[in-house]
């Protein structure tokens, strides 16, 4: 189970770049919640990530099941994890509220049978 | 609290990071769900968990916690141990139950989140 490598990463370089351990928690905390999506319930997954001098911008696209409905997706609680990825300590249903939580920015776009866009920005400036 | 004088609380068997064991900690969540873990924020958190998986240190990694205490005799494998060197993250095997490990550090003033 490599779930956490991508966000792990990207932790290492906003590190390197000086960015506020603040706000580099919340970006990476929104990425790992992303990744631990992908690789939960997707076939295969790729991770974008714009680092600019005002924001961070993250695009997570996968090739997956989609989700057939997003607002319930994004209910606090709801989740269709398999047991195994509940063993991971995940599929709690709080994945999706939590990277809308952390970021300033969120949009979630899917297409059942296809797969799932999520994309996310986090301001740098406090 | 030092996590070296919280180590000792919980009869605990530091595995990682013993030159960390001087670090404080200020408050501490137990749970064996990382979904809620990612949900705290605050800083100085310890990590009481019946979890022992790669994802409990990924996590802790991500949220920036400074140490995981397993309880329940849960025994921590290699590849937790080398992610936790590369992060500073202190590990401590515990043979508590999650309620006596919290009920023990609650009682010497480590805070709850909420």
């Amino acid at each position: 189970m490599r779930a956490g490598q991508a966000s792990s990463q990207v932790k290492k370089i906003l590190k390197q770049l000086n960015v506020s351990p603040n706000i580099i928690k919340r970006v990476v905390v929104a990425l790992y919640e992303g990744e631990v999506n992908i690789v939960a319930h997707a076939f295969q997954g790729k991770i974008y990530v714009d680092i600019d001098t005002d924001k961070i911008r993250v695009v997570l696209d996968d090739v997956g099941p989609g989700i057939p409905d997003i607002e319930m997706a994004m209910k606090p609680g709801f989740s269709t994890a398999s047991p195994i990825v509940r063993e991971m300590g995940f599929g709690a249903g709080m994945g999706l509220p939590n990277i809308k939580e952390n970021t300033d920015k969120m949009k979630i776009a899917s297409v059942v049978g296809v797969g799932t866009r999520l994309e996310f920005e986090v301001n740098l400036k406090e | 609290m030092k996590l070296r004088e919280l180590a000792e609380l919980v009869n605990g068997n530091v595995v990682c990071c013993h030159h960390r064991l001087d670090s404080e900690v200020e408050y501490a969540f137990a749970s064996d769900l990382m979904s809620d873990v990612l949900t705290v924020r605050v800083d100085k958190l310890l990590l009481i968990t019946g979890l022992a998986n790669m994802q409990a240190v990924r996590t802790a990694e991500m949220a920036d916690i400074q140490a995981i205490i397993f309880v329940r005799n849960k025994t921590v494998s290699e590849d937790m141990i080398n992610l936790a060197e590369d992060n500073g993250i202190v590990l401590i095997e515990s043979p508590f139950t999650m309620f006596r490990a919290s009920g023990l550090l609650f009682g010497k003033g480590v805070k709850p989140v909420y």
